[in-house]
Protein backbone atom coordinates (compact mmCIF):
# COMPACT_ATOMS: atom_id res chain seq x y z
CA UNK A 1 0.00 0.00 0.00
CA UNK A 2 1.51 3.47 -0.86
CA UNK A 3 1.73 5.43 1.92
CA UNK A 4 -1.24 7.83 1.42
CA UNK A 5 -0.45 12.31 0.80
CA UNK A 6 -3.74 12.73 2.82
CA UNK A 7 -2.60 10.99 5.66
CA UNK A 8 0.82 12.26 5.70
CA UNK A 9 -1.20 16.07 5.71
CA UNK A 10 -3.24 14.94 8.60
CA UNK A 11 0.56 14.43 10.31
CA UNK A 12 1.01 17.83 12.06
CA UNK A 13 4.32 18.04 11.44
CA UNK A 14 3.70 18.47 7.98
CA UNK A 15 0.28 20.23 8.15
CA UNK A 16 1.52 23.22 6.48
CA UNK A 17 3.26 22.14 3.53
CA UNK A 18 1.54 21.80 0.04
CA UNK A 19 0.96 19.11 -1.81
CA UNK A 20 4.92 19.56 -4.19
CA UNK A 21 6.48 18.98 -0.77
CA UNK A 22 4.70 16.40 0.98
CA UNK A 23 5.16 14.02 -2.39
CA UNK A 24 8.45 15.28 -1.93
CA UNK A 25 8.39 14.09 1.50
CA UNK A 26 6.50 10.60 0.82
CA UNK A 27 9.95 9.29 -1.41
CA UNK A 28 11.72 8.98 2.30
CA UNK A 29 8.56 7.56 4.10
CA UNK A 30 8.77 3.89 4.39
CA UNK A 31 6.18 1.47 6.13
CA UNK A 32 6.28 -1.21 8.82
CA UNK A 33 3.60 -3.28 9.65
CA UNK A 34 3.87 -5.19 13.35
CA UNK A 35 1.63 -7.55 15.20
CA UNK A 36 -0.37 -7.21 18.43
CA UNK A 37 2.31 -6.90 21.44
CA UNK A 38 5.26 -6.43 19.22
CA UNK A 39 8.40 -4.61 20.77
CA UNK A 40 8.77 -1.85 17.99
CA UNK A 41 11.29 0.09 20.18
CA UNK A 42 13.57 -0.29 23.05
CA UNK A 43 14.79 1.57 25.90
CA UNK A 44 18.76 2.62 25.73
CA UNK A 45 18.93 1.11 22.29
CA UNK A 46 20.30 3.84 19.44
CA UNK A 47 17.31 5.32 17.34
CA UNK A 48 17.39 4.83 14.20
CA UNK A 49 14.07 6.03 12.94
CA UNK A 50 11.36 8.71 13.79
CA UNK A 51 7.75 6.81 13.46
CA UNK A 52 4.15 7.90 12.70
CA UNK A 53 1.15 6.01 13.95
CA UNK A 54 -1.05 5.22 10.42
CA UNK A 55 -3.44 3.15 11.70
CA UNK A 56 -3.65 1.16 15.25
CA UNK A 57 -2.02 2.38 18.84
CA UNK A 58 1.43 1.89 20.14
CA UNK A 59 1.60 2.12 24.02
CA UNK A 60 4.97 3.99 24.91
CA UNK A 61 6.73 2.71 28.16
CA UNK A 62 9.62 2.80 30.53
CA UNK A 63 10.79 -0.42 32.38
CA UNK A 64 11.72 -0.34 35.89
CA UNK A 65 15.02 -2.09 37.65
CA UNK A 66 12.64 -4.19 39.12
CA UNK A 67 10.93 -5.04 35.65
CA UNK A 68 7.58 -2.73 36.39
CA UNK A 69 6.30 -1.03 33.15
CA UNK A 70 5.08 2.78 33.15
CA UNK A 71 3.10 3.49 30.25
CA UNK A 72 3.77 6.89 29.56
CA UNK A 73 2.16 7.85 26.39
CA UNK A 74 -0.58 6.11 24.26
CA UNK A 75 0.33 7.16 20.85
CA UNK A 76 -2.72 7.34 18.02
CA UNK A 77 -3.05 7.54 14.27
CA UNK A 78 -1.51 10.67 12.81
CA UNK A 79 0.60 11.10 16.06
CA UNK A 80 4.72 10.41 16.22
CA UNK A 81 6.90 8.88 18.71
CA UNK A 82 10.72 8.42 19.20
CA UNK A 83 11.11 12.68 18.15
CA UNK A 84 12.97 13.12 20.83
CA UNK A 85 16.50 10.91 20.13
CA UNK A 86 15.87 11.88 16.56
CA UNK A 87 16.38 15.06 17.43
CA UNK A 88 19.29 15.19 20.26
CA UNK A 89 20.91 12.31 18.65
CA UNK A 90 20.95 10.42 22.46
CA UNK A 91 19.48 6.50 22.68
CA UNK A 92 15.72 5.57 23.02
CA UNK A 93 14.42 7.36 26.01
CA UNK A 94 11.68 4.86 26.84
CA UNK A 95 10.32 1.47 24.64
CA UNK A 96 7.33 1.31 22.82
CA UNK A 97 4.85 -1.82 22.00
CA UNK A 98 1.79 -2.32 20.03
CA UNK A 99 -1.25 -2.72 21.42
CA UNK A 100 -2.77 -4.62 18.50
CA UNK A 101 -1.83 -4.99 15.03
CA UNK A 102 -0.41 -1.63 13.11
CA UNK A 103 0.88 0.29 10.23
CA UNK A 104 3.70 2.77 11.00
CA UNK A 105 5.18 5.21 8.69
CA UNK A 106 9.05 5.91 9.15
CA UNK A 107 11.43 8.03 8.41
CA UNK A 108 15.32 7.38 9.00
CA UNK A 109 17.03 10.04 10.97
CA UNK A 110 19.25 11.75 8.53
CA UNK A 111 16.32 11.69 6.45
CA UNK A 112 14.10 13.81 8.66
CA UNK A 113 17.16 15.82 9.23
CA UNK A 114 17.22 16.56 5.02
CA UNK A 115 13.78 17.05 5.45
CA UNK A 116 13.89 20.20 7.98
CA UNK A 117 16.71 21.70 6.58
CA UNK A 118 14.77 21.61 2.83
CA UNK A 119 11.62 22.69 4.52
CA UNK A 120 12.64 25.05 7.97
CA UNK A 121 8.98 25.83 8.03
CA UNK A 122 8.12 22.39 9.44
CA UNK A 123 10.46 23.03 12.51
CA UNK A 124 7.84 25.22 14.30
CA UNK A 125 4.94 22.07 14.41
CA UNK A 126 8.21 20.07 15.59
CA UNK A 127 8.35 22.88 18.37
CA UNK A 128 4.42 22.19 18.92
CA UNK A 129 4.85 18.51 19.13
CA UNK A 130 7.79 18.10 21.70
CA UNK A 131 6.49 21.02 23.70
CA UNK A 132 3.42 19.44 24.11
CA UNK A 133 5.33 16.11 25.07
CA UNK A 134 7.06 17.89 27.63
CA UNK A 135 3.88 19.44 28.87
CA UNK A 136 2.23 15.73 29.38
CA UNK A 137 5.89 14.67 31.06
CA UNK A 138 5.95 16.89 33.42
CA UNK A 139 2.76 16.40 34.65
CA UNK A 140 3.12 12.95 35.34
CA UNK A 141 6.91 13.84 36.98
CA UNK A 142 5.28 14.44 40.17
CA UNK A 143 2.86 12.48 40.56
CA UNK A 144 4.75 9.34 39.84
CA UNK A 145 7.49 10.04 42.11
CA UNK A 146 5.36 10.72 45.41
CA UNK A 147 3.11 8.85 47.38
CA UNK A 148 0.73 11.06 47.20
CA UNK A 149 -1.07 9.88 44.62
CA UNK A 150 -1.61 6.62 45.78
CA UNK A 151 -2.73 7.67 48.67
CA UNK A 152 -5.27 9.82 47.07
CA UNK A 153 -6.60 6.93 45.21
CA UNK A 154 -7.12 4.35 47.80
CA UNK A 155 -8.94 7.46 50.03
CA UNK A 156 -11.42 7.78 46.33
CA UNK A 157 -11.51 3.75 46.40
CA UNK A 158 -12.48 3.93 50.46
CA UNK A 159 -15.09 6.50 49.59
CA UNK A 160 -17.00 4.17 46.86
CA UNK A 161 -17.23 1.44 48.27
CA UNK A 162 -20.66 -0.18 47.12
CA UNK A 163 -23.45 -1.89 48.95
CA UNK A 164 -23.15 -5.34 49.67
CA UNK A 165 -26.10 -7.04 47.89
CA UNK A 166 -26.85 -3.90 45.58
CA UNK A 167 -24.12 -1.70 43.37
CA UNK A 168 -21.96 1.31 44.52
CA UNK A 169 -21.20 4.20 41.94
CA UNK A 170 -18.76 2.66 40.11
CA UNK A 171 -15.99 4.54 38.49
CA UNK A 172 -13.38 4.72 35.35
CA UNK A 173 -9.61 4.92 35.66
CA UNK A 174 -10.29 8.11 34.37
CA UNK A 175 -12.73 9.49 36.45
CA UNK A 176 -10.63 8.57 39.27
CA UNK A 177 -7.80 10.16 37.63
CA UNK A 178 -10.10 13.09 37.27
CA UNK A 179 -10.98 13.02 40.83
CA UNK A 180 -7.17 12.59 42.25
CA UNK A 181 -6.28 15.73 39.98
CA UNK A 182 -4.31 13.37 38.01
CA UNK A 183 -3.19 11.38 34.91
CA UNK A 184 -4.80 7.92 34.04
CA UNK A 185 -1.64 6.08 33.81
CA UNK A 186 -0.85 7.17 36.87
CA UNK A 187 -4.30 5.80 38.32
CA UNK A 188 -3.24 2.37 36.81
CA UNK A 189 -0.09 2.55 38.72
CA UNK A 190 -1.39 3.12 42.12
CA UNK A 191 -4.17 0.37 41.60
CA UNK A 192 -0.74 -1.77 40.98
CA UNK A 193 0.93 -0.46 43.95
CA UNK A 194 -2.22 -0.68 45.87
CA UNK A 195 -2.24 -4.37 44.95
CA UNK A 196 1.15 -5.06 45.38
CA UNK A 197 0.98 -4.13 48.96
CA UNK A 198 -2.07 -6.62 49.49
CA UNK A 199 -4.70 -3.80 49.67
CA UNK A 200 -6.92 -4.48 47.29
CA UNK A 201 -7.30 -7.33 44.48
CA UNK A 202 -8.18 -6.29 40.76
CA UNK A 203 -10.81 -9.19 39.80
CA UNK A 204 -11.67 -7.82 36.24
CA UNK A 205 -14.88 -5.53 36.71
CA UNK A 206 -14.14 -5.36 40.43
CA UNK A 207 -11.56 -3.48 42.67
CA UNK A 208 -11.83 -6.18 45.83
CA UNK A 209 -10.53 -4.29 48.90
CA UNK A 210 -9.15 -7.38 50.87
CA UNK A 211 -7.26 -4.97 53.91
CA UNK A 212 -9.11 -2.32 55.10
CA UNK A 213 -7.05 -1.21 57.47
CA UNK A 214 -4.02 -1.24 55.12
CA UNK A 215 -6.09 1.17 52.89
CA UNK A 216 -6.87 3.05 55.52
CA UNK A 217 -3.22 3.52 56.52
CA UNK A 218 -1.89 4.09 53.32
CA UNK A 219 -4.89 6.79 52.74
CA UNK A 220 -2.94 8.42 55.58
CA UNK A 221 -0.03 9.13 54.43
CA UNK A 222 0.00 12.91 52.63
CA UNK A 223 3.75 13.40 51.60
CA UNK B 1 -23.71 -13.24 31.90
CA UNK B 2 -20.48 -11.25 31.44
CA UNK B 3 -20.17 -7.43 32.46
CA UNK B 4 -18.62 -5.68 29.67
CA UNK B 5 -17.79 -2.44 28.96
CA UNK B 6 -19.73 0.16 28.46
CA UNK B 7 -20.05 2.27 24.79
CA UNK B 8 -22.03 5.66 24.24
CA UNK B 9 -22.56 5.25 21.01
CA UNK B 10 -23.65 9.08 20.50
CA UNK B 11 -19.94 10.11 21.12
CA UNK B 12 -18.67 6.88 18.83
CA UNK B 13 -17.46 8.30 15.34
CA UNK B 14 -16.69 4.81 14.17
CA UNK B 15 -12.41 5.06 13.76
CA UNK B 16 -11.96 1.33 15.30
CA UNK B 17 -9.24 2.13 17.03
CA UNK B 18 -10.56 0.24 19.85
CA UNK B 19 -10.88 -2.87 17.83
CA UNK B 20 -7.79 -3.00 16.84
CA UNK B 21 -6.35 -2.82 20.37
CA UNK B 22 -8.99 -5.92 21.54
CA UNK B 23 -7.00 -9.00 22.11
CA UNK B 24 -10.53 -11.16 22.40
CA UNK B 25 -12.21 -9.49 19.37
CA UNK B 26 -15.01 -7.79 21.69
CA UNK B 27 -15.61 -5.25 19.90
CA UNK B 28 -16.96 -4.23 16.35
CA UNK B 29 -17.63 -1.46 14.44
CA UNK B 30 -21.27 -2.02 12.45
CA UNK B 31 -22.65 1.11 10.52
CA UNK B 32 -19.83 3.37 11.68
CA UNK B 33 -20.99 2.69 15.10
CA UNK B 34 -18.95 0.67 17.69
CA UNK B 35 -20.69 -2.65 19.04
CA UNK B 36 -19.61 -4.85 21.83
CA UNK B 37 -20.20 -8.76 21.61
CA UNK B 38 -20.51 -10.35 25.33
CA UNK B 39 -17.69 -12.38 25.89
CA UNK B 40 -15.81 -13.97 29.38
CA UNK B 41 -12.25 -13.62 27.19
CA UNK B 42 -12.72 -9.90 27.67
CA UNK B 43 -10.29 -9.55 30.58
CA UNK B 44 -10.76 -5.63 31.76
CA UNK B 45 -7.84 -4.86 30.30
CA UNK B 46 -9.31 -1.33 29.67
CA UNK B 47 -7.39 -0.56 26.47
CA UNK B 48 -10.31 -0.07 24.60
CA UNK B 49 -11.12 3.14 27.19
CA UNK B 50 -7.33 3.94 26.85
CA UNK B 51 -7.05 4.42 23.51
CA UNK B 52 -11.11 5.68 22.46
CA UNK B 53 -10.27 9.24 21.50
CA UNK B 54 -13.71 10.44 22.10
CA UNK B 55 -14.53 8.72 25.37
CA UNK B 56 -17.16 6.76 23.87
CA UNK B 57 -16.12 3.79 25.76
CA UNK B 58 -16.02 2.77 29.90
CA UNK B 59 -14.22 0.16 32.07
CA UNK B 60 -16.13 1.07 35.38
CA UNK B 61 -14.99 -0.94 38.55
CA UNK B 62 -16.99 -2.11 41.27
CA UNK B 63 -15.77 -1.38 44.43
CA UNK B 64 -16.21 -3.98 47.28
CA UNK B 65 -15.03 -5.20 50.73
CA UNK B 66 -14.23 -8.87 50.55
CA UNK B 67 -16.53 -10.73 52.42
CA UNK B 68 -14.47 -13.25 55.46
S1 LIG C 1 -11.51 -4.26 28.37
FE1 LIG C 1 -9.89 -5.15 27.07
S2 LIG C 1 -10.64 -7.19 26.59
FE2 LIG C 1 -12.42 -6.05 27.36
S3 LIG C 1 -13.43 -5.20 25.55
FE3 LIG C 1 -11.96 -3.65 26.26
S4 LIG C 1 -10.05 -4.04 25.12
FE4 LIG C 1 -11.37 -5.88 24.91
S1 LIG D 1 -12.19 3.99 19.62
FE1 LIG D 1 -14.01 5.10 20.41
S2 LIG D 1 -14.67 6.35 18.67
FE2 LIG D 1 -13.28 4.80 17.82
S3 LIG D 1 -14.67 3.09 17.22
FE3 LIG D 1 -13.97 2.68 19.31
S4 LIG D 1 -15.60 3.55 20.62
FE4 LIG D 1 -15.87 4.44 18.58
Amino acid sequence: MAVQLEFLKSILYFSDLGLAELESIRKLVFEKTADRAEVVLLEGESAANLYFVASGAVKVFKTSAEGKEQILDIVRPGESFNDVPIFDGGPNPASARTMGPVLLYGIKKNDMEAILRDHPQIALNVIKVLAKRVRHLVSLVEDLSFRHVISRVAKILFEHIGGEMGRGPRLTQQEMAAMAGTAREVVGRSLKALEEEGAIKLDRHRIIITDKEALQEIMEVTS
Amino acid sequence: MAEMPIIDTRKCDGCGLCVSVCHCNALEVVNNIITIIETVECDWCTDCEAVCPTGAISCPFEIIIQEL
